[in-house]
């Protein structure tokens, strides 16, 4: 809870102003039944008009004073909640941008969507309550409390009674619906899931014909669902008639006992009257509390899932770097010993015992069965990884001594899994470079071979790209994404199975403009198909996190017998050449 | 295709839809309170005992004090007094336990309803044809399960019988305060118009704000949602920065607009409330005066004054179980409005019976469009023979896709026909139909559950031995066995935790296990690399002897085993032919495979 008060603090002014305008509502409260008291016992028995008269308006005037107080209290706690929100959501996104790849493989997007979203609105949402609330709840009962002790301190004995019963209650409803709760919203979450998976597979259910047996499915989670919600609901709708039961009976009495004061004139009947609504006030700013108890345990629950975000540490930073200012210049890149796995316990190794060097401007191929460790070999360049023992040089300097700017600036990297953003194809393109002229997206999309499709849309380079660049094919995405990476001008280009869905034909002139136009870029492909690394000055074979191979096309063809494994798996293509 | 799917609190989220067609609505909503009536009547009846004991004990209080609770009195009517609080406490009895067992009935009336609601919108659902499923996107149609339904809910366990309750109350009190004196609730009433017409102004400027507050809310949302997903792209390209810049502006306009509206939301409270006070002292000062002229009695100036006082709650409360039924009422428009779709029509009477169908599968001049004005396939004709493989190659658009979404009746055809061992296969049932043809789809999904009964899905009485047979004919036997608790493994939603490549093997084998003499592919293996399509060849080729198998896949590779191979272009078949009759053509096709043209 600590953490977050570093957040009330630029808006402390709010989060004190708020509740002292809410307590002005509430002393209104306390103090209306005493003056009413007042009426009927100063004025009605003595028929001092006059005295009335000059009460009601102290009344009138309290309750004006009420609603600059409540109107107020509403306005400050606005502004302070909702800048507490909005600077946690800032840190928290910020964070989020710090995150390394294995941070944001360790969270799912979906969950980190969810934590930066509904969490925070979670969170906001309860701080924006206890705003209203907290001052409130406990100023209520003090204040009620003191006026009750005030007018008869004897009376106020049936609390010791209906206050203990009231708070058993509540702690008996929060300790025991709590759990049922959660129980009602995982066979909520489950039906859900189910639903979505339905509407998701239906082509699968429709083939298989399995609506029946999804149906039985469903009816047992949709039952399921009904017997937890009845669970819960059953203990919720006792809330209701015990807090009544035990006000009611507060209210009788203080009247049997209090009214018979009356009779015997130890005490005023317009401080019975008061009395009973300060009973009723009492009670009810417990019931009160007890709400804010029910909504902290959902709110401890978003903000234990928001400081894991807040709290994870990022394991990949240039903090010691010691060579900050350094630029890449050459791309030269040499592993060292390099070994790596993604889980710290994990017995097998992603990559082992990796040497190799490649040298500037030269074209490396990478090839190997899906899972032997290319994609993370490479990763270790551009440092989206690091290394678990050994080092990786970026012209004789290790990656550990840039800036991670500097680093990833030089290097170009087209990601397997790689997505365009939602805006033109041309904003797209200024990811690469936020100072591209025109000229200089058309020559890179050109390189790419994307000029083409892109001038085929009526709306040319101004084209509108859907959500994760949907309205694209495949091999124009990737494309696109090959284009974006050439506009960063980089030193060390790494293409990681991002022309898979480009034909052959294409890929070529791909592969043609690489030489041409980037001759001093070192070029690393990562490939599944043959004639896309043929060409290569060096191809590496990977397996299992081991190079098994290294060479020219032919040498690896005549030495290497996984080569050949993959090459006649595609050979019958050479063949009809 | 699918639409995106839509997280939690996901964009665009708006619960203040009117209903258009209410009548028609409210009345379809009664018939599925029917099987409850007894209870939604009793629960009714109880709610006006509730309400009648609750203004009766408010009254209550007046003969109290003015009979008994006398300054001074002395004790001499002490029975008398005892005897009034224990009929007070007896009403209040009454009252609790009238609350108490309304409240019981209607949490079972609810959520039976909703049970009933759910089962039957789900039931529907299974029959929509795959057009709708194309035609909407998955958040909506999800939507209806989660937003919708809930908001029937929210009506059920409150709304409908507060709202009886409410208008009671203020009937009632309303009565009460004109019987005790009718001076005051002249004063009263003379505020009400006050009241109403600053709650329909605060209620309006919020409703405002708050709709430009779910506005900002939902681009923030999006925004976030994009750019994590994408999170390492804009590492890659150092992209923080400008993330962080366009994400702040973004979060700063929330913030103001939130502000807004949670103002105007926040202050309807204390200021109705507040109001409420002010009728309280008004009543109090001129009660007052009056009780002390002698022209009111004390016992009833303090029940005037707790009537005033709470004069605008039901008022308020009213407006807003209103509002919850309006929502509700949307929700159920839009249940019923999927409930009303036109279901498949797949079984009808007089059918073909399906028995030792062979696999002699012909289309003959068949045209298709999704949209009747776009054709995608034109006069197609394919003659299948029995354990033949068939191709289809061509690009993304071609067509490809279509021909097997035409098969099994996911879509009917416009022109031509379709036969299975002669027969038209409309003249067979759907069902039947589908049951002997095993598919193995593009997108690769999967269950929640078990490997185990992932692939038991194809045969629901398949053994454990048969799953692992085939398993291992789909070469998935080895992964399996490296997971976690093997085929016991539970598999996340949608297999999240497998490899693409892994899923589709899961995938063949849930096609494997099925007995149907007609085996569709598409694209099954495009996300396993060569090498591993390579050692399950073997496998595959066991997969598909003796059925009758259509094939389609982007790797050209995967199809050069096939008896016949179509190439489709623009929805025609431009050649067709073996893989070395295609070759020797020197046409479409040798261009593909010799990778001079793009296939994409």
């Amino acid at each position: 809870m600590k953490r977050w008060f570093k957040y009330i603090k630029p808006y402390l002014a709010y989060f004190i102003v708020g509740p002292l305008l809410m307590i002005v509502e509430v002393l209104g409260e306390v103090f209306m039944p005493k003056f009413f008291a007042n009426i009927i016992n100063g004025g009605v028995s003595n028929q001092d008009v006059g005295y009335i008269v000059s009460m009601g308006i102290l009344m009138i005037a309290t309750s004006l004073l009420m609603v600059v107080g409540g109107v107020g209290g509403a306005y400050f706690g606005a502004k302070a909640s909702i800048n507490f929100g909005k600077d946690i959501r800032r840190d928290a996104y910020r964070k989020v941008q710090e995150f390394s790849f294995s941070n944001i493989d360790k969270f799912s997007t979906g969950s980190l969507v969810t934590r930066l979203t509904n969490d925070i609105t979670q969170l906001q949402n309860f701080v924006d309550m206890c705003l209203r609330m907290m001052l409130r709840a406990p100023g209520m009962l003090i204040g009620a409390l003191i006026m009750a002790l005030q007018l008869n301190a004897r009376l106020a004995l049936v609390l010791c009674i209906a206050i203990p019963i009231m708070v058993a209650v509540m702690v008996f409803v929060v300790f025991r619906g709590f759990p049922r709760f959660k129980i009602m919203q995982e066979k909520i979450d489950a039906l859900n899931t189910n639903v979505q998976e339905n509407i998701t597979n239906v082509r699968v259910i429709k083939s298989f014909v399995r609506d029946d047996y999804e149906k039985e499915k469903f009816f047992e989670s949709n039952a399921n669902l009904k017997k937890s919600g009845l669970y819960a609901m059953n203990l919720m709708i006792l809330i209701m008639p015990t807090m009544s039961l035990v006000m009611n009976f507060s209210s009788l009495a203080v009247l049997w006992f209090g009214g018979k004061m009356v009779m015997v004139g130890t005490m005023k009947l317009g401080d019975l009257t008061a009395f009973v609504t300060y009973i009723t006030q009492i009670l009810s700013s417990l019931m009160m509390v007890s709400m804010i108890f029910l909504s902290a345990s959902r709110a401890a629950a978003s903000s234990k899932r928001l400081g894991e975000v807040l709290d994870e540490k990022v394991d990949i930073s240039d903090v010691y770097a010691e060579q900050k200012d350094k630029q890449v210049q050459e791309g030269r890149i040499e592993f060292r010993n390099v070994s790596f796995r993604y889980y710290k316990n994990s017995e097998e190794k992603v990559l082992d015992n990796i040497n190799v060097t490649i040298e500037p401007g030269s074209i490396v191929g990478i090839i190997g069965s899906t899972g032997c460790g290319k994609t993370t070999l490479v990763s270790m360049i551009p440092r989206l990884y690091d290394v678990d023992e050994g080092e990786v040089l970026v012209d004789g300097v290790n990656v550990k001594d840039y800036s991670l700017f500097n680093l990833r600036e030089a290097v170009g990297m087209v990601l397997q899994k790689n997505v365009l953003f939602s805006g033109s194809v041309k904003k797209n393109m200024l990811w690469g470079d936020p100072n591209a002229t025109d000229e200089e997206i058309t020559a890179a999309c050109k390189n790419a071979q994307a000029d083409d499709f892109v001038r085929a849309h009526k709306d040319g380079y101004e084209r509108e790209l859907g959500q994760g660049g949907v309205n694209v094919s495949g091999g124009q995405k990737q494309r696109l994404c090959i284009a974006r990476a050439l506009l960063k001008h980089p030193k060390i280009l790494i293409l990681d199975d991002s022309t898979s869905a480009v034909d052959t034909a294409t890929e070529a002139r791909i592969r043609e403009s690489f030489h041409k136009e980037l001759k001093d870029t070192t070029k690393i492909i990562i490939a599944q198909r043959i004639s896309s690394v043929k060409d290569a000055n060096t191809i590496i074979v990977m397996d299992e996190g081991k190079i098994t191979g290294m060479g020219t096309h032919e040498e690896l063809l005549a030495s290497n017998e996984e080569y050949q494994e993959i090459y006649y798996s595609q050979m019958d293509r050479k063949e009809a050449q | 295709m699918a639409g995106p799917r839509r997280g939690p609190g996901g964009p665009g989220r708006n619960d203040t839809r009117k209903p258009e067609n209410t009548k028609a609505t409210i009345v379809r909503l009664l018939a599925y309170l029917e099987g409850n009536l007894t209870k939604l009547i009793l629960s009714f009846i109880f709610v006006i005992i509730k309400t009648l004991a609750a203004l009766a004990a408010s009254y209550m209080l007046r003969p109290l004090i003015n009979n008994y609770i006398i300054e001074g009195a002395g004790l001499d009517k002490l029975t008398g007094f005892m005897g009034g609080l224990a009929v007070l406490g007896g009403v209040y009895l009454l009252n609790i336990a009238a609350t108490y067992t309304e409240q019981k009935l209607m949490i079972h009336v609810s959520q039976g309803t909703l049970e009933i609601i759910r089962n039957d919108l789900f039931t529907k659902l299974q029959k929509l044809p795959v057009r709708y499923f194309d035609s909407n996107q998955t958040g909506d149609l999800m939507s209806r399960f989660t937003n919708d339904v809930d908001n029937i809910g929210m009506m059920l366990d409150n709304s409908l019988v507060n709202l009886a309750s409410n208008a009671l109350t203020l009937v009632g009190t309303f009565c009460m305060m004109v019987y005790t004196n009718i001076w005051l609730t002249l004063i009263t009433i003379v505020l009400i118009p006050i009241f109403v017409k600053l709650a329909s102004l605060l209620a309006k400027a919020s409703q405002k704000y708050y709709r430009s507050q779910q506005a900002a809310l939902g681009a923030l949302n999006g925004y976030v949602e994009e750019s994590v997903n994408g999170q390492k792209v804009v590492k890659v390209f150092n992209h923080e920065q400008i993330c962080i810049d366009e994400f702040n502006e973004l979060n700063t306009d929330l913030a103001e607009k939130q502000i807004k509206a949670h103002f105007y939301g926040g202050i309807m409270g204390p200021v109705m409330g507040n109001l409420g006070q002010m009728s309280y002292a008004l009543v109090a000062l001129v009660g007052g005066i009056l009780c002390a002229l002698g022209r009111f009695d004390v016992g009833g100036l303090t029940i005037f004054v707790n009537y005033s006082r709470q004069f605008s709650m039901p008022v308020s409360m009213l407006a807003n179980q209103v509002t919850t039924i309006m929502s509700a009422l949307a929700g159920a428009e839009r249940v019923f409005n999927m409930m009303d779709q036109e279901p498949e029509q797949l079984d009808h009477e007089g059918a073909v019976p399906m028995e030792n169908i062979r696999g002699r599968v012909v289309l003959e001049d068949v045209s298709f469009g999704y949209n009747p004005d776009v054709p995608v396939l034109k006069h197609i004709n394919v003659q299948v023979e029995p354990g033949q493989k068939v191709a289809f190659v061509g690009s993304t658009g071609a067509g490809k896709t279509t021909v097997t979404n035409l098969l099994n009746r996911f879509y009917d055809i416009n022109e031509g026909t379709i036969t299975i061992d002669g027969v038209n296969i409309k003249d067979y049932n759907g069902t039947e139909l589908r049951q002997h043809i095993a598919m193995v789809l593009q997108d690769t999904h999967l269950f929640v559950g078990t490997v185990k009964d992932n692939i038991r899905f194809g045969r629901l009485d398949a053994t454990d031995e048969e799953i692992v047979q085939a398993a291992k004919t789909a070469s998935a036997h080895s992964f399996i066995m490296r997971l976690d608790k093997g085929y016991d493994t539970v598999l996340e939603e949608d297999g999240g935790n497998l490899s693409q490549g892994q899923r589709q093997l899961l995938n063949i084998a849930r096609a494997a296990i099925s007995k149907a003499p007609i085996l569709v592919l598409d694209e099954a293996t495009s996300s396993v690399d060569t090498r591993t399509e390579r050692h399950i060849e073997h496998g595959m080729d066991r997969l598909m002897k003796n059925r009758t198998t259509f094939v389609i896949a982007h790797r050209l590779s995967t199809v050069r085993n096939a008896d016949q191979i179509m190439v489709l272009e623009h929805g025609e078949i431009i050649e067709r032919g073996t893989h070395e009759e295609l070759l020797e053509m020197k046409g479409r096709y040798y261009e593909l495979y010799t990778g001079k043209a793009e296939l994409d």
